[in-house]
Protein backbone atom coordinates (compact mmCIF):
# COMPACT_ATOMS: atom_id res chain seq x y z
CA UNK A 1 0.00 0.00 0.00
CA UNK A 2 2.86 2.40 0.85
CA UNK A 3 4.63 4.34 -1.98
CA UNK A 4 8.29 4.35 -1.95
CA UNK A 5 8.45 8.30 -1.33
CA UNK A 6 6.23 7.55 1.79
CA UNK A 7 8.71 5.04 3.11
CA UNK A 8 11.49 7.99 2.15
CA UNK A 9 9.10 9.99 4.13
CA UNK A 10 8.53 8.21 7.19
CA UNK A 11 12.32 7.49 7.52
CA UNK A 12 13.24 11.17 7.63
CA UNK A 13 10.44 11.89 10.10
CA UNK A 14 11.85 9.04 12.45
CA UNK A 15 15.84 10.44 12.06
CA UNK A 16 14.56 13.85 12.89
CA UNK A 17 12.74 12.79 15.83
CA UNK A 18 15.63 10.94 17.05
CA UNK A 19 18.10 13.84 16.54
CA UNK A 20 15.68 16.11 18.41
CA UNK A 21 15.69 13.70 21.03
CA UNK A 22 19.46 13.68 21.48
CA UNK A 23 19.28 17.30 22.41
CA UNK A 24 19.33 17.11 25.93
CA UNK A 25 22.92 15.29 26.03
CA UNK A 26 24.78 17.74 23.67
CA UNK A 27 22.80 21.43 24.06
CA UNK A 28 23.08 23.13 27.66
CA UNK A 29 20.16 24.45 29.79
CA UNK A 30 19.48 27.19 27.63
CA UNK A 31 18.98 24.82 24.11
CA UNK A 32 16.92 22.41 26.21
CA UNK A 33 14.38 25.68 27.26
CA UNK A 34 14.09 26.53 23.73
CA UNK A 35 13.83 22.87 22.66
CA UNK A 36 11.03 22.46 25.21
CA UNK A 37 9.05 25.23 23.68
CA UNK A 38 9.38 24.41 20.52
CA UNK A 39 8.19 20.87 21.22
CA UNK A 40 5.18 22.79 22.34
CA UNK A 41 4.39 25.07 19.82
CA UNK A 42 5.21 22.14 17.30
CA UNK A 43 2.87 20.00 18.68
CA UNK A 44 -0.10 22.65 19.30
CA UNK A 45 0.01 24.46 15.80
CA UNK A 46 0.34 21.20 14.16
CA UNK A 47 -2.46 19.45 15.60
CA UNK A 48 -4.26 22.88 15.16
CA UNK A 49 -3.60 23.03 11.72
CA UNK A 50 -5.15 19.56 11.43
CA UNK A 51 -8.59 20.63 11.58
CA UNK A 52 -8.28 24.20 10.93
CA UNK A 53 -5.66 23.51 7.62
CA UNK A 54 -8.54 21.50 5.66
CA UNK A 55 -11.51 23.22 7.19
CA UNK A 56 -10.43 26.75 6.98
CA UNK A 57 -12.23 27.39 10.24
CA UNK A 58 -9.99 29.68 12.70
CA UNK A 59 -9.96 28.29 16.20
CA UNK A 60 -8.68 30.70 19.28
CA UNK A 61 -9.47 27.55 21.67
CA UNK A 62 -6.43 26.13 22.35
CA UNK A 63 -5.71 28.35 25.18
CA UNK A 64 -8.70 26.68 26.72
CA UNK A 65 -8.07 23.29 26.13
CA UNK A 66 -4.41 23.82 27.29
CA UNK A 67 -5.68 25.34 30.42
CA UNK A 68 -8.14 22.19 30.87
CA UNK A 69 -4.66 20.19 30.75
CA UNK A 70 -2.42 21.81 33.51
CA UNK A 71 -6.01 22.08 35.43
CA UNK A 72 -6.07 18.81 35.02
CA UNK A 73 -2.67 17.70 36.34
CA UNK A 74 -2.70 20.71 38.74
CA UNK A 75 -6.10 19.10 40.46
CA UNK A 76 -4.97 15.47 40.13
CA UNK A 77 -1.26 15.15 40.93
CA UNK A 78 -1.70 14.25 44.13
CA UNK A 79 -4.64 11.66 43.57
CA UNK A 80 -3.61 9.96 40.58
CA UNK A 81 -0.95 8.61 39.32
CA UNK A 82 0.96 11.28 36.90
CA UNK A 83 1.43 8.74 34.20
CA UNK A 84 -2.45 8.51 33.96
CA UNK A 85 -3.12 12.42 34.01
CA UNK A 86 -1.89 13.19 30.34
CA UNK A 87 -4.44 10.49 28.65
CA UNK A 88 -7.08 11.80 31.30
CA UNK A 89 -5.96 15.41 30.26
CA UNK A 90 -6.37 14.17 26.27
CA UNK A 91 -9.88 12.52 26.85
CA UNK A 92 -11.29 15.80 28.75
CA UNK A 93 -9.97 17.94 25.78
CA UNK A 94 -11.80 15.69 23.35
CA UNK A 95 -14.38 15.45 25.29
CA UNK A 96 -15.06 19.63 25.57
CA UNK A 97 -13.89 19.51 21.70
CA UNK A 98 -17.18 17.37 20.92
CA UNK A 99 -19.11 19.66 22.92
CA UNK A 100 -18.28 22.94 21.55
CA UNK A 101 -17.38 21.51 18.27
CA UNK A 102 -21.48 19.66 17.83
CA UNK A 103 -22.80 23.56 19.33
CA UNK A 104 -20.62 25.61 17.04
CA UNK A 105 -19.43 23.98 14.07
CA UNK A 106 -22.68 24.53 12.02
CA UNK A 107 -21.92 28.18 12.36
CA UNK A 108 -20.56 30.06 9.77
CA UNK A 109 -16.62 30.56 10.17
CA UNK A 110 -16.61 34.02 11.98
CA UNK A 111 -19.09 32.75 14.34
CA UNK A 112 -17.17 29.82 15.11
CA UNK A 113 -14.13 32.20 15.74
CA UNK A 114 -15.67 34.42 18.35
CA UNK A 115 -17.16 31.60 20.26
CA UNK A 116 -13.78 29.94 20.58
CA UNK A 117 -12.39 33.11 21.87
CA UNK A 118 -15.19 33.62 24.33
CA UNK A 119 -14.76 29.87 25.07
CA UNK A 120 -11.09 29.77 26.79
CA UNK A 121 -12.16 33.38 28.26
CA UNK A 122 -15.29 32.00 30.21
CA UNK A 123 -13.40 28.67 31.16
CA UNK A 124 -10.90 31.12 32.67
CA UNK A 125 -13.72 33.08 34.43
CA UNK A 126 -15.08 30.34 35.92
CA UNK A 127 -11.62 28.49 37.24
CA UNK A 128 -10.79 31.86 38.99
CA UNK A 129 -14.56 32.38 40.60
CA UNK A 130 -14.09 28.55 41.59
CA UNK A 131 -10.79 29.56 43.15
CA UNK A 132 -12.19 32.66 44.82
CA UNK A 133 -15.41 30.58 46.08
CA UNK A 134 -12.44 27.89 47.85
CA UNK A 135 -9.94 30.70 48.72
CA UNK A 136 -7.12 29.73 46.44
CA UNK A 137 -5.37 31.85 44.66
CA UNK A 138 -3.60 29.27 42.48
CA UNK A 139 -2.38 25.87 42.42
CA UNK A 140 0.94 24.49 43.85
CA UNK A 141 2.39 21.67 40.96
CA UNK A 142 5.04 20.09 43.04
CA UNK A 143 6.62 17.09 40.99
CA UNK A 144 10.48 15.83 40.65
CA UNK A 145 9.88 15.35 36.25
CA UNK A 146 12.64 17.79 35.19
CA UNK A 147 13.08 19.57 31.77
CA UNK A 148 14.36 16.79 30.15
CA UNK A 149 11.20 14.28 31.17
CA UNK A 150 9.08 17.11 29.50
CA UNK A 151 10.75 17.73 26.87
CA UNK A 152 11.08 13.81 25.57
CA UNK A 153 7.30 13.43 26.83
CA UNK A 154 6.41 16.56 24.48
CA UNK A 155 8.75 14.82 21.67
CA UNK A 156 6.94 11.21 21.78
CA UNK A 157 3.44 13.65 22.03
CA UNK A 158 4.92 15.35 18.77
CA UNK A 159 5.64 11.54 17.44
CA UNK A 160 1.95 10.81 17.79
CA UNK A 161 0.25 13.64 16.54
CA UNK A 162 2.45 13.18 13.34
CA UNK A 163 1.53 10.07 12.86
CA UNK A 164 -2.10 10.50 13.69
CA UNK A 165 -2.24 13.25 10.97
CA UNK A 166 -0.31 10.68 8.40
CA UNK A 167 -2.75 8.42 9.04
CA UNK A 168 -5.36 10.48 9.05
CA UNK A 169 -4.20 12.29 5.66
CA UNK A 170 -4.39 8.70 3.91
CA UNK A 171 -7.77 7.59 5.27
CA UNK A 172 -11.42 8.27 4.12
CA UNK A 173 -11.83 11.24 7.05
CA UNK A 174 -9.10 12.93 5.34
CA UNK A 175 -10.17 12.47 2.00
CA UNK A 176 -13.54 14.04 3.42
CA UNK A 177 -12.03 17.02 5.09
CA UNK A 178 -10.18 18.04 2.19
CA UNK A 179 -13.42 17.85 -0.01
CA UNK A 180 -15.17 20.02 3.02
CA UNK A 181 -12.21 22.57 2.58
CA UNK A 182 -12.68 22.68 -1.21
CA UNK A 183 -16.32 22.85 -0.88
CA UNK A 184 -19.04 21.85 1.78
CA UNK A 185 -22.05 22.34 -0.60
CA UNK A 186 -20.49 19.03 -2.71
CA UNK A 187 -19.27 17.66 0.65
CA UNK A 188 -22.60 17.53 1.19
CA UNK A 189 -24.20 16.16 -2.08
CA UNK A 190 -21.60 13.98 -2.32
CA UNK A 191 -22.33 11.81 0.79
CA UNK A 192 -20.01 13.28 3.37
CA UNK A 193 -21.48 13.75 7.00
CA UNK A 194 -19.51 17.35 7.00
CA UNK A 195 -20.44 17.75 10.69
CA UNK A 196 -19.03 14.61 12.06
CA UNK A 197 -15.99 14.92 10.13
CA UNK A 198 -15.31 17.99 11.38
CA UNK A 199 -15.89 17.44 15.03
CA UNK A 200 -13.47 14.34 15.05
CA UNK A 201 -10.61 16.30 14.06
CA UNK A 202 -11.58 19.15 16.34
CA UNK A 203 -11.52 16.85 19.08
CA UNK A 204 -8.02 15.59 17.83
CA UNK A 205 -6.65 18.69 18.32
CA UNK A 206 -8.29 19.44 21.65
CA UNK A 207 -7.07 16.30 23.01
CA UNK A 208 -3.21 17.39 21.62
CA UNK A 209 -3.77 20.59 23.08
CA UNK A 210 -4.89 19.24 26.41
CA UNK A 211 -2.17 16.78 26.60
CA UNK A 212 0.34 19.33 25.98
CA UNK A 213 -0.98 21.53 29.08
CA UNK A 214 -0.88 18.37 31.03
CA UNK A 215 2.80 17.56 30.41
CA UNK A 216 3.32 21.18 30.90
CA UNK A 217 1.70 22.14 34.41
CA UNK A 218 4.92 20.48 36.30
CA UNK A 219 7.23 23.38 34.42
CA UNK A 220 4.82 26.06 35.82
CA UNK A 221 5.00 24.96 39.23
CA UNK A 222 2.42 27.24 40.19
CA UNK A 223 -0.51 27.51 37.76
CA UNK A 224 -3.30 30.31 38.09
CA UNK A 225 -5.71 31.07 35.53
CA UNK A 226 -4.34 33.76 33.86
CA UNK A 227 -1.76 31.57 32.66
CA UNK A 228 -2.95 28.56 32.67
CA UNK A 229 -6.10 30.16 29.88
CA UNK A 230 -3.65 32.91 28.59
CA UNK A 231 -5.54 34.15 24.75
CA UNK A 232 -1.96 35.13 23.68
CA UNK A 233 -0.93 31.56 23.79
CA UNK A 234 -4.28 30.79 20.70
CA UNK A 235 -3.14 33.68 18.60
CA UNK A 236 0.43 32.74 18.83
CA UNK A 237 -0.41 29.16 17.85
CA UNK A 238 -2.46 30.02 14.43
CA UNK A 239 0.55 32.88 14.03
CA UNK A 240 2.71 29.94 14.15
CA UNK A 241 0.56 27.33 11.85
CA UNK A 242 0.09 30.17 9.45
CA UNK A 243 3.30 31.17 9.34
CA UNK A 244 4.68 27.71 8.17
CA UNK A 245 2.04 26.68 5.95
CA UNK A 246 -1.30 24.50 6.61
CA UNK A 247 -1.28 22.72 3.39
CA UNK A 248 1.11 20.27 4.47
CA UNK A 249 1.90 17.95 7.75
CA UNK A 250 5.13 19.42 8.01
CA UNK A 251 3.90 22.60 7.20
CA UNK A 252 3.36 24.43 11.24
CA UNK A 253 7.05 23.33 12.17
CA UNK A 254 8.93 25.72 9.68
CA UNK A 255 6.64 28.67 11.36
CA UNK A 256 7.40 27.43 14.85
CA UNK A 257 11.14 27.35 14.65
CA UNK A 258 11.63 30.79 13.57
CA UNK A 259 8.56 32.46 15.22
CA UNK A 260 10.30 30.93 18.82
CA UNK A 261 13.69 32.57 17.93
CA UNK A 262 11.90 36.02 16.87
CA UNK A 263 9.40 36.02 20.04
CA UNK A 264 12.44 34.96 22.32
CA UNK A 265 14.37 37.90 20.77
CA UNK A 266 11.10 40.25 21.57
CA UNK A 267 10.36 39.21 25.10
CA UNK A 268 13.91 39.87 25.88
CA UNK A 269 14.36 43.32 24.32
CA UNK A 270 10.61 44.83 24.18
CA UNK A 271 8.99 43.11 27.37
CA UNK A 272 5.88 45.47 27.39
CA UNK A 273 4.96 45.83 23.87
CA UNK A 274 4.49 41.68 23.48
CA UNK A 275 0.77 42.45 22.30
CA UNK A 276 0.96 44.59 20.14
CA UNK A 277 4.16 43.12 18.43
CA UNK A 278 1.92 39.70 17.82
CA UNK A 279 -0.41 42.06 16.40
CA UNK A 280 2.17 43.10 14.18
CA UNK A 281 3.61 39.74 13.20
CA UNK A 282 0.38 38.52 12.23
CA UNK A 283 -0.63 41.54 9.91
CA UNK A 284 3.00 41.23 8.36
CA UNK A 285 2.37 37.05 7.80
CA UNK A 286 -1.13 37.72 6.19
CA UNK A 287 0.27 40.58 3.86
CA UNK A 288 3.32 38.89 2.95
CA UNK A 289 3.01 35.02 3.14
CA UNK A 290 -0.72 33.90 3.32
CA UNK A 291 0.11 30.43 2.25
CA UNK A 292 3.26 30.11 4.82
CA UNK A 293 6.25 29.10 3.53
CA UNK A 294 4.69 25.95 2.37
CA UNK A 295 2.75 27.92 -0.01
CA UNK A 296 6.36 30.27 -0.96
CA UNK A 297 7.60 27.07 -2.03
CA UNK A 298 5.12 25.53 -4.06
CA UNK A 299 4.74 28.69 -5.69
CA UNK A 300 8.93 28.71 -6.51
CA UNK A 301 8.53 25.66 -7.44
CA UNK A 302 5.98 26.05 -9.83
CA UNK A 303 7.49 29.45 -11.11
CA UNK A 304 10.65 27.23 -11.93
CA UNK A 305 8.64 24.42 -13.32
CA UNK A 306 7.22 27.33 -15.95
CA UNK A 307 10.91 28.59 -16.58
CA UNK A 308 11.95 25.23 -17.88
CA UNK A 309 8.90 24.74 -19.91
CA UNK A 310 9.27 27.79 -21.96
CA UNK A 311 13.70 27.22 -22.08
CA UNK B 1 -43.54 -3.44 -3.80
CA UNK B 2 -45.22 -3.73 -7.32
CA UNK B 3 -42.07 -3.71 -10.32
CA UNK B 4 -43.69 -0.49 -11.53
CA UNK B 5 -43.97 1.43 -8.49
CA UNK B 6 -42.01 5.23 -9.13
CA UNK B 7 -38.64 5.63 -8.03
CA UNK B 8 -38.91 9.10 -6.93
CA UNK B 9 -42.63 10.81 -5.99
CA UNK B 10 -43.29 14.28 -4.98
CA UNK B 11 -46.84 15.44 -3.61
CA UNK B 12 -47.42 18.35 -2.48
CA UNK B 13 -43.97 19.61 -2.44
CA UNK B 14 -44.14 23.01 -1.91
CA UNK B 15 -41.11 25.88 -0.89
CA UNK B 16 -41.43 29.12 0.63
CA UNK B 17 -39.11 31.70 0.15
CA UNK B 18 -40.66 34.50 2.69
CA UNK B 19 -43.67 35.49 1.09
CA UNK B 20 -42.43 34.05 -2.22
CA UNK B 21 -43.73 30.41 -3.25
CA UNK B 22 -40.75 28.84 -5.53
CA UNK B 23 -42.21 25.59 -5.53
CA UNK B 24 -45.77 25.26 -5.30
CA UNK B 25 -47.82 21.77 -4.44
CA UNK B 26 -45.83 19.81 -7.20
CA UNK B 27 -46.83 16.34 -7.52
CA UNK B 28 -44.81 13.79 -10.28
CA UNK B 29 -43.72 10.65 -10.25
CA UNK B 30 -40.19 9.02 -11.62
CA UNK B 31 -40.40 5.50 -13.24
CA UNK B 32 -37.03 3.55 -13.02
CA UNK B 33 -35.14 3.83 -16.43
CA UNK B 34 -37.06 7.02 -17.10
CA UNK B 35 -35.46 10.03 -18.50
CA UNK B 36 -37.82 13.28 -16.79
CA UNK B 37 -37.87 16.75 -18.12
CA UNK B 38 -38.24 19.57 -15.62
CA UNK B 39 -38.72 22.44 -17.99
CA UNK B 40 -40.38 25.65 -17.55
CA UNK B 41 -39.46 29.37 -18.08
CA UNK B 42 -36.51 31.21 -15.42
CA UNK B 43 -37.50 31.44 -12.53
CA UNK B 44 -40.37 28.98 -12.65
CA UNK B 45 -38.88 26.95 -9.84
CA UNK B 46 -37.01 24.32 -11.57
CA UNK B 47 -33.97 24.68 -9.81
CA UNK B 48 -35.45 24.91 -6.53
CA UNK B 49 -37.89 21.66 -6.98
CA UNK B 50 -34.32 19.78 -7.77
CA UNK B 51 -32.93 21.69 -4.27
CA UNK B 52 -35.95 20.27 -2.91
CA UNK B 53 -35.11 16.78 -3.81
CA UNK B 54 -31.24 16.69 -3.14
CA UNK B 55 -32.11 17.69 0.12
CA UNK B 56 -29.99 21.21 -0.31
CA UNK B 57 -33.41 23.05 0.79
CA UNK B 58 -35.77 21.47 2.90
CA UNK B 59 -39.39 21.40 1.67
CA UNK B 60 -42.09 23.84 3.79
CA UNK B 61 -44.26 21.13 2.96
CA UNK B 62 -45.50 18.12 1.10
CA UNK B 63 -43.89 14.52 0.91
CA UNK B 64 -40.76 13.76 -1.58
CA UNK B 65 -40.22 9.88 -1.51
CA UNK B 66 -37.82 7.44 -3.19
CA UNK B 67 -39.35 3.82 -3.78
CA UNK B 68 -42.11 4.83 -0.70
CA UNK B 69 -39.36 5.31 1.71
CA UNK B 70 -39.85 9.66 2.72
CA UNK B 71 -36.64 11.30 2.42
CA UNK B 72 -38.07 15.06 2.49
CA UNK B 73 -36.60 15.86 6.34
CA UNK B 74 -33.03 14.27 5.37
CA UNK B 75 -29.72 15.95 5.32
CA UNK B 76 -28.82 16.31 1.41
CA UNK B 77 -25.67 13.73 2.89
CA UNK B 78 -28.44 11.33 3.37
CA UNK B 79 -30.20 11.37 0.62
CA UNK B 80 -26.80 11.07 -1.77
CA UNK B 81 -25.89 8.28 0.40
CA UNK B 82 -29.44 6.92 -0.68
CA UNK B 83 -28.66 7.46 -4.13
CA UNK B 84 -29.65 10.36 -5.75
CA UNK B 85 -27.07 12.70 -6.89
CA UNK B 86 -27.02 15.75 -8.51
CA UNK B 87 -25.09 17.98 -10.86
CA UNK B 88 -25.56 22.17 -10.02
CA UNK B 89 -26.68 24.84 -12.33
CA UNK B 90 -22.96 26.38 -11.45
CA UNK B 91 -20.71 24.07 -12.24
CA UNK B 92 -19.09 23.02 -8.69
CA UNK B 93 -15.87 21.65 -8.78
CA UNK B 94 -12.87 20.86 -6.37
CA UNK B 95 -10.69 23.58 -7.12
CA UNK B 96 -7.58 22.69 -5.11
CA UNK B 97 -7.87 18.87 -6.63
CA UNK B 98 -7.19 16.94 -9.76
CA UNK B 99 -9.68 15.82 -12.10
CA UNK B 100 -9.56 12.21 -10.92
CA UNK B 101 -9.99 13.10 -7.06
CA UNK B 102 -12.88 15.06 -8.37
CA UNK B 103 -14.52 11.88 -9.53
CA UNK B 104 -13.02 9.89 -6.44
CA UNK B 105 -15.50 11.87 -4.29
CA UNK B 106 -18.32 10.22 -5.62
CA UNK B 107 -16.70 6.94 -5.75
CA UNK B 108 -15.54 7.21 -1.95
CA UNK B 109 -18.42 8.73 -0.50
CA UNK B 110 -21.47 8.14 -2.73
CA UNK B 111 -24.55 5.50 -2.97
CA UNK B 112 -22.06 2.73 -2.89
CA UNK B 113 -18.91 3.34 -0.96
CA UNK B 114 -15.36 2.23 -2.28
CA UNK B 115 -11.98 2.69 -1.24
CA UNK B 116 -8.02 2.42 -2.23
CA UNK B 117 -7.51 0.93 -5.71
CA UNK B 118 -11.72 0.16 -6.03
CA UNK B 119 -12.40 3.42 -5.96
CA UNK B 120 -9.52 4.85 -8.74
CA UNK B 121 -10.54 2.24 -11.20
CA UNK B 122 -14.09 2.94 -10.73
CA UNK B 123 -13.18 6.55 -10.45
CA UNK B 124 -11.38 6.08 -13.76
CA UNK B 125 -14.16 4.33 -15.51
CA UNK B 126 -16.40 7.14 -15.14
CA UNK B 127 -14.03 9.41 -17.20
CA UNK B 128 -13.80 7.31 -19.63
CA UNK B 129 -17.74 7.42 -19.81
CA UNK B 130 -17.80 11.05 -20.24
CA UNK B 131 -14.64 11.02 -22.53
CA UNK B 132 -12.30 12.81 -19.97
CA UNK B 133 -9.99 10.23 -18.73
CA UNK B 134 -7.00 11.33 -20.67
CA UNK B 135 -7.35 14.25 -18.36
CA UNK B 136 -7.06 12.43 -15.30
CA UNK B 137 -4.21 13.89 -13.63
CA UNK B 138 -4.58 17.37 -14.86
CA UNK B 139 -5.65 20.43 -12.05
CA UNK B 140 -9.67 21.02 -12.70
CA UNK B 141 -8.49 24.93 -12.65
CA UNK B 142 -6.65 23.90 -16.42
CA UNK B 143 -9.85 23.19 -18.06
CA UNK B 144 -12.22 23.86 -20.76
CA UNK B 145 -16.17 24.85 -19.80
CA UNK B 146 -17.45 21.73 -20.92
CA UNK B 147 -14.64 19.66 -19.57
CA UNK B 148 -15.63 21.25 -16.06
CA UNK B 149 -19.27 19.85 -16.92
CA UNK B 150 -18.31 16.28 -17.59
CA UNK B 151 -16.12 15.78 -14.36
CA UNK B 152 -19.16 17.05 -11.82
CA UNK B 153 -21.09 14.83 -14.30
CA UNK B 154 -18.53 12.00 -13.83
CA UNK B 155 -18.64 12.50 -9.93
CA UNK B 156 -22.17 12.05 -9.66
CA UNK B 157 -22.08 8.89 -11.94
CA UNK B 158 -19.55 7.78 -9.78
CA UNK B 159 -21.69 7.54 -7.01
CA UNK B 160 -23.61 4.67 -8.74
CA UNK B 161 -26.98 7.03 -7.95
CA UNK B 162 -30.23 5.79 -8.40
CA UNK B 163 -31.74 8.61 -9.56
CA UNK B 164 -29.40 11.41 -11.11
CA UNK B 165 -30.51 14.84 -10.85
CA UNK B 166 -28.88 17.00 -14.13
CA UNK B 167 -29.82 21.27 -13.52
CA UNK B 168 -28.97 22.72 -17.17
CA UNK B 169 -26.38 20.79 -17.74
CA UNK B 170 -26.16 21.50 -21.53
CA UNK B 171 -26.48 25.20 -20.70
CA UNK B 172 -23.97 27.01 -22.37
CA UNK B 173 -22.23 24.60 -24.37
CA UNK B 174 -21.46 26.04 -27.86
CA UNK B 175 -23.04 23.96 -30.74
CA UNK B 176 -20.47 21.26 -31.42
CA UNK B 177 -20.52 20.80 -27.60
CA UNK B 178 -23.74 20.80 -27.33
CA UNK B 179 -24.14 17.57 -30.25
CA UNK B 180 -21.42 16.31 -27.82
CA UNK B 181 -22.87 16.74 -24.84
CA UNK B 182 -26.33 15.06 -26.12
CA UNK B 183 -24.98 12.17 -27.05
CA UNK B 184 -23.50 11.50 -23.66
CA UNK B 185 -26.70 12.01 -21.87
CA UNK B 186 -28.39 9.69 -24.46
CA UNK B 187 -25.78 7.22 -23.84
CA UNK B 188 -26.91 7.15 -19.65
CA UNK B 189 -30.48 6.84 -21.00
CA UNK B 190 -29.70 4.01 -22.83
CA UNK B 191 -27.84 2.38 -19.82
CA UNK B 192 -31.21 2.60 -18.08
CA UNK B 193 -30.85 5.50 -15.58
CA UNK B 194 -33.50 7.17 -14.06
CA UNK B 195 -32.71 11.19 -14.90
CA UNK B 196 -34.44 14.30 -13.75
CA UNK B 197 -33.31 16.46 -16.44
CA UNK B 198 -33.94 20.32 -16.31
CA UNK B 199 -33.26 21.85 -19.28
CA UNK B 200 -34.14 25.03 -21.47
CA UNK B 201 -32.45 23.63 -25.22
CA UNK B 202 -36.20 21.87 -26.72
CA UNK B 203 -34.17 20.05 -29.43
CA UNK B 204 -32.40 18.07 -26.15
CA UNK B 205 -35.93 17.84 -24.66
CA UNK B 206 -37.06 15.84 -27.80
CA UNK B 207 -34.70 13.82 -28.56
CA UNK B 208 -34.12 12.73 -24.49
CA UNK B 209 -36.93 13.18 -22.54
CA UNK B 210 -39.89 10.18 -22.15
CA UNK B 211 -42.07 12.54 -20.51
CA UNK B 212 -42.18 16.23 -19.11
CA UNK B 213 -43.34 18.13 -16.32
CA UNK B 214 -43.91 21.88 -17.15
CA UNK B 215 -43.57 24.49 -14.55
CA UNK B 216 -44.51 28.32 -14.13
CA UNK B 217 -44.09 30.55 -10.91
CA UNK B 218 -43.74 27.94 -8.88
CA UNK B 219 -46.68 25.64 -10.14
CA UNK B 220 -46.82 22.24 -12.58
CA UNK B 221 -48.75 23.49 -15.41
CA UNK B 222 -48.43 20.37 -18.08
CA UNK B 223 -47.48 17.29 -17.51
CA UNK B 224 -46.90 14.48 -20.68
CA UNK B 225 -44.44 13.24 -23.48
CA UNK B 226 -42.50 16.07 -25.01
CA UNK B 227 -44.49 16.42 -28.07
CA UNK B 228 -47.90 16.55 -26.18
CA UNK B 229 -46.37 19.27 -23.59
CA UNK B 230 -44.81 21.71 -26.15
CA UNK B 231 -47.97 22.04 -28.38
CA UNK B 232 -49.70 22.76 -24.83
CA UNK B 233 -51.33 26.37 -25.60
CA UNK B 234 -50.90 26.97 -21.73
CA UNK B 235 -46.74 25.81 -21.77
CA UNK B 236 -46.51 28.32 -24.91
CA UNK B 237 -48.08 31.38 -22.95
CA UNK B 238 -45.69 30.61 -20.18
CA UNK B 239 -42.64 30.46 -22.40
CA UNK B 240 -43.68 33.73 -24.93
CA UNK B 241 -44.72 35.39 -21.44
CA UNK B 242 -41.17 35.12 -20.67
CA UNK B 243 -38.51 37.39 -22.15
CA UNK B 244 -35.79 34.95 -22.22
CA UNK B 245 -37.76 32.00 -23.47
N1 LIG C 1 -32.43 30.59 -1.63
C1 LIG C 1 -33.40 31.39 -2.13
N2 LIG C 1 -33.90 32.41 -1.39
C2 LIG C 1 -34.87 33.21 -1.88
N3 LIG C 1 -35.43 33.07 -3.09
C3 LIG C 1 -34.99 32.08 -3.87
C4 LIG C 1 -33.94 31.18 -3.44
N4 LIG C 1 -33.71 30.28 -4.43
C5 LIG C 1 -34.54 30.60 -5.43
N5 LIG C 1 -35.31 31.66 -5.11
C6 LIG C 1 -36.37 32.26 -5.95
O1 LIG C 1 -37.26 31.23 -6.30
C7 LIG C 1 -37.71 31.38 -7.63
C8 LIG C 1 -37.42 30.12 -8.40
O2 LIG C 1 -36.02 30.02 -8.59
P1 LIG C 1 -35.31 28.76 -9.29
O3 LIG C 1 -33.86 28.97 -9.19
O4 LIG C 1 -35.86 27.52 -8.74
O5 LIG C 1 -35.79 28.94 -10.80
P2 LIG C 1 -35.38 28.10 -12.08
O6 LIG C 1 -36.64 27.57 -12.65
O7 LIG C 1 -34.31 27.14 -11.77
O8 LIG C 1 -34.83 29.25 -13.01
P3 LIG C 1 -33.62 29.25 -14.07
O9 LIG C 1 -34.16 28.67 -15.33
O10 LIG C 1 -33.30 30.71 -14.24
O11 LIG C 1 -32.53 28.47 -13.49
C9 LIG C 1 -37.01 32.61 -8.18
O12 LIG C 1 -37.89 33.70 -8.07
C10 LIG C 1 -35.82 32.79 -7.27
O13 LIG C 1 -35.48 34.14 -7.18
MG1 LIG D 1 -32.36 26.92 -12.28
Amino acid sequence: MMTTTEYRNLAIGAALFILAACLPFVGGAYLLTIGVTIAMYTVLATSWALFSGPTHYISLATAAFFGLGTYTTGLGFEHLDYWLLVPLAAILGAALAAIVGVATLRLSGVYFVIFTLGLAELIRQLVTWGQNVSGQKGLYVLTDLTEVHIYWQLLVLAALVYLTGWLIGRSRLGFALRIIGDDEEVARHSGINTARAKVLLFMVSGAAAAATGAILAPRYIYIEPALAFTPMLSFQVVIMALLGGTGRLWGPVVGVIPFTFLWEAISASFPNQTTLLLGLCFLAIVFILPKGFVGLLTTIRTRMNAREAFS
Amino acid sequence: MRADAPVLSLRGATKRFGGLVAVNEIDFDVAEHEVMGLIGPNGSGKSTTLNLISGALKPTSGTISLRGTPIGHLSAQEIARRGISRTFQLVRLLPSMTVLDNVRAGAVFGHRRRWGAEADAHAMKMLELVGLARRAHAHVGQLTYIDTKRVELARTLASDPKVLLLDEWLAGLNPTELTEGIALIRRLREEGRTIILVEHVMDAIRSLCDRCVVMSSGTKIAEGTPTEVLSDPEVIRAYLGDDDA
